[in-house]
């Protein structure tokens, strides 16, 4: 018999070996198109290889065929879980290229339409952190309440999810007063509930613990990169495109930037919880500035450009001026300047931009999404180097990568 | 603000002369046109001189202009000082048959896989980069989608009368 | 202590809640006995357990979310238990784009699936490549597998999504025992290169 104790093995008689895992494209975990190829340790990862591309569909070749309007279809399915965001940043484009100046209430409703579109965009993420690290209460809780975000934009524009939402220079007609009952309705239940959510989670040892020191980065590296938005404010950095370009009037309103310190998964996931809160303030500034405006003024929702403003159906059908104005819009025969223009907006994931090179032709001769979760896609296999397993997943979750944004 | 466009121009002017081909101002941002093999030295002197700090790539990519001979591709940087708030933009043209850039991944790692989608896209070699393959598009594809001759469709669509849908 | 006992012996009747049992399949019944045909029991049996493989890719993926969440509910049709391992999967639930370079593995997750299975393309993009009619989609998943069900919209709403799962159950209860070994699936499957 052996005694008991340690076994000792002349050295090199055990190889050292390394599996490799191939976690997607479509593995459950990882919420979308992205295939890893792990190196593994054991449970560590020595290596990874991300793969992206598995859901590219061309947006930029397309874009270069479409007429202005029909593009804001194509920016609908860049990130989906926040389309208004990316229709109005398209609009926001081409106001800048073609010089059209939108008036303040335009501006005030737009701002409640992109809040509101952000909070759905990190409620979908954080409650996704939720889901992958254990908890699919607060996910299922909380998407009954994304509903009425959702009715909210149905009222605008009769659409819940690719809303195709406004059009250059304000909306295609004005709220109704079921749209502002039901913001309303939103403002007044939301919080409750997210701040039963939040409790859900802050105070959560398990949570804290899968969460807290996993997927760091520091904001030396994450600049390198090129990160925006929430996860470059986790690691302290206190860029936001609302407050350092300001676009559709941000600058009249009152928010702070949340920012974190260490860039992990609990930073990020915190920022946006704080972004969460920024968000509901500014749709309650909004929302008493836009019932501030009166008489003729409330019923101001797009600008005077009526060379780039499709004009009302009922008009289309009775006025011959409209009826031109319409066919040359929706031909795309409207005189656009030759120019190029970047024009960005702070998305759900960090800035969005759009870089649009027009020859004054009918359509853009060249569209560039300058697409946040692509850029920040790279460093993730940077991130999860020497981390666990698990870790890696909650990483990839709380990054918020949305595969049709990032592929285009 | 104290970083003006003027003392953008002039410093840059001062430094590399003539190949700054070309300055304009457009819708509020500055452009600059440079030589295409200055690309990684005017990137890296912005990058480094402590007055200009562009040290945050925001895009990069390419453009095809089968029009202009011996300079049909161009790639446009995006660059952004976080600290004055100032951005800029900076194109480099190269000739079509021999679309050699120095790659930009030694000073931004973000430029890695925005290189590799312009390679994708349309053909741009950048020279040195780590990795430079297809990112998102297969490996297989022998043509660069994205330069102006090659079609939108697909084709290998049967159910569309070609006539109609004017291919 | 005994907890209180309660025999499932009588009928209830929860209409008025508007919970309904299934309903018996046609069929003799007698004193202590109920003769029906093996193909409609399973069918039955089989339409009311739908184990979905949600394949989502893109846009469709979210309402797929909704759907599954607790506003739409999917899991009052029996399908509550969203299996992410195409061996236990019974339905393929194909959402959102598939790109070209996508297409061998969804072929592949279709191949590992058991027999039966019944595949469902849920969107545009995933019946005809929608919107997207360029160099790299591909121009609806009906070129690499067999489809059962096409669910119109860009993304459908969650009724119709639900509505088209009632119309895969529809097809499952009225599926004969002899379907899958027959000549004509054969041929179909031929037609993709299938074994």
């Amino acid at each position: 018999m052996l005694e008991q104790g340690n076994i000792h093995l002349p050295e090199g008689s055990i190889e050292k070996q390394t599996t490799t895992l191939n976690l997607g494209p479509t593995h459950p975990a990882t919420h979308g198109v992205f295939q890893n190829i792990l190196e593994m340790d054991g449970e560590r990862i020595i290596k990874a290889e991300s793969t992206v591309g598995y859901i590219h569909r061309a947006f930029e070749k397309i874009a270069e065929r479409r007429p202005l309007y029909q593009i804001t279809t194509l920016t609908d399915r860049l990130n989906y879980c926040s389309s208004p965001l990316n229709n109005m940043g398209w609009h926001l484009t081409c106001e800048k290229l073609l010089g059209v100046k939108t008036p303040k209430r335009v501006d005030y409703l737009r701002v409640i339409i992109m809040e509101l579109s952000r909070i759905s965009d990190h409620l979908i993420c954080n409650s996704i952190v939720g889901v992958d690290t254990g908890a699919y209460t607060g996910f299922l809780y909380v998407m009954q309440y994304r509903e009425l975000i959702y009715e909210v934009y149905e009222e605008v524009c009769g659409s819940r999810l690719t809303t195709n939402m406004g059009r250059i220079g304000g909306f295609e007609r004005n709220f109704s007063d079921v749209a502002f009952q039901k913001i309303e309705k939103f403002l007044a239940e939301f919080p409750g509930v997210w701040k039963e959510f939040e409790n859900l989670f802050n105070r959560n040892r398990i949570f804290i613990e899968r969460t807290v020191g996993t997927g760091a980065i520091s904001a030396e590296r994450a600049l390198n990169y090129g990160f925006t938005g929430p996860n470059l404010r986790a690691t302290g950095v206190d860029y936001d495109v609302r407050v350092h370009s300001p676009y559709s009037s941000y600058e009249d309103f009152d928010f702070i930037i949340p920012v974190g310190t260490t860039g992990d998964n609990n930073d990020r996931f915190q920022v946006r919880n704080e972004e969460i809160w920024q968000s509901l303030s500014i749709i309650r500034q909004a929302y008493q500035k836009v019932q501030a405006f009166k008489g003729t003024e409330a019923d101001v929702y797009h600008a005077d450009a009526p060379a780039y403003y499709l004009p009302a159906k009922a008009d289309v059908y009775t006025k011959m001026e409209a009826l031109i104005y319409h066919f040359k819009i929706v031909m795309g025969e409207t005189e656009i300047p030759a120019g190029e223009v970047y024009q960005s907006v702070e998305g759900g994931n960090g800035e969005l931009g759009f870089y649009l090179i027009s020859d004054g032709g009918r359509t853009p001769y060249r569209l560039h999404f300058r697409r946040p979760c692509f850029i920040y896609y790279q460093a993730y296999s940077e991130i999860v180097k020497d981390t666990m397993l698990s870790d890696a997943i909650v990483t990839l979750s709380s990054l918020n990568l949305i595969a049709g944004e990032m592929d285009a | 603000m104290s970083l003006t466009h003027e003392t953008i121009k002039e410093t840059l002017v001062a430094q590399f002369g003539d190949k700054i081909l070309s300055w304009e101002e457009s819708y509020g941002m500055a452009c600059i046109t440079v030589q295409a093999d200055h690309n990684l030295k005017v990137l890296t002197f912005m990058n480094d001189d402590p007055t200009m700090g562009f040290q945050f790539l925001t895009d990069l990519t390419g453009v095809h202009y089968p029009d202009r001979k011996g300079e049909e591709i161009s790639v446009v940087y995006h660059l952004h000082n976080l600290k004055e708030n100032v951005r800029l933009r900076m194109k480099i043209y190269v000739p079509v048959e021999k679309p050699d850039v120095y790659t930009a991944t030694g000073l931004f790692s973000g430029a890695n896989w925005m290189e590799r989608e312009t390679y994708d896209f349309y053909g741009v070699n950048f020279v040195g980069h780590p990795d430079l393959r297809r990112i998102l598009n297969v490996d297989e594809m022998d043509y660069f989608p994205l330069r102006k001759e090659f079609p939108l469709e697909d084709q290998t669509r049967i159910d569309k009368d070609d006539e109609m849908f004017g291919r | 202590m005994s907890r209180p006992v309660r025999f499932n012996m009588i009928q209830k009747d929860f209409s008025d809640l508007g919970i309904n049992n299934v309903q018996l399949p046609e069929g003799h019944t007698g004193e202590g006995f109920f003769a029906t045909s093996l193909e409609k029991v399973v069918g039955m049996a089989r339409k009311n357990s739908m184990w979905p493989l949600p394949f989502a890719t893109s846009c469709c993926g979210i309402e797929f979310m909704a759907t599954m969440g607790s506003h739409y509910d999917l899991s009052r049709f029996g399908s509550e238990r969203v299996g992410f391992s195409p061996r236990q999967c019974d339905l393929l639930m194909v959402m959102g784009t598939i790109a070209k370079k996508m297409g061998p593995v969804l072929r592949q997750v279709y191949l590992q699936m058991a027999e039966p299975r019944w595949v469902m393309a849920v969107g545009a993009c995933a019946s005809s490549g929608g919107i997207f009619d360029t160099y790299s989609v591909l121009q609806g998943i009906d070129q690499v597998i067999p489809v059962d069900v096409y669910v119109p919209g860009c993304p459908p709403r969650p009724e119709a999504i639900i509505d088209g799962v009632l119309r895969i159950q529809e097809l499952v209860q009225n599926e004969s025992l002899r379907r899958r070994t027959g000549e004509q699936y054969k041929a179909l499957m031929d037609g993709y290169g299938i074994q």
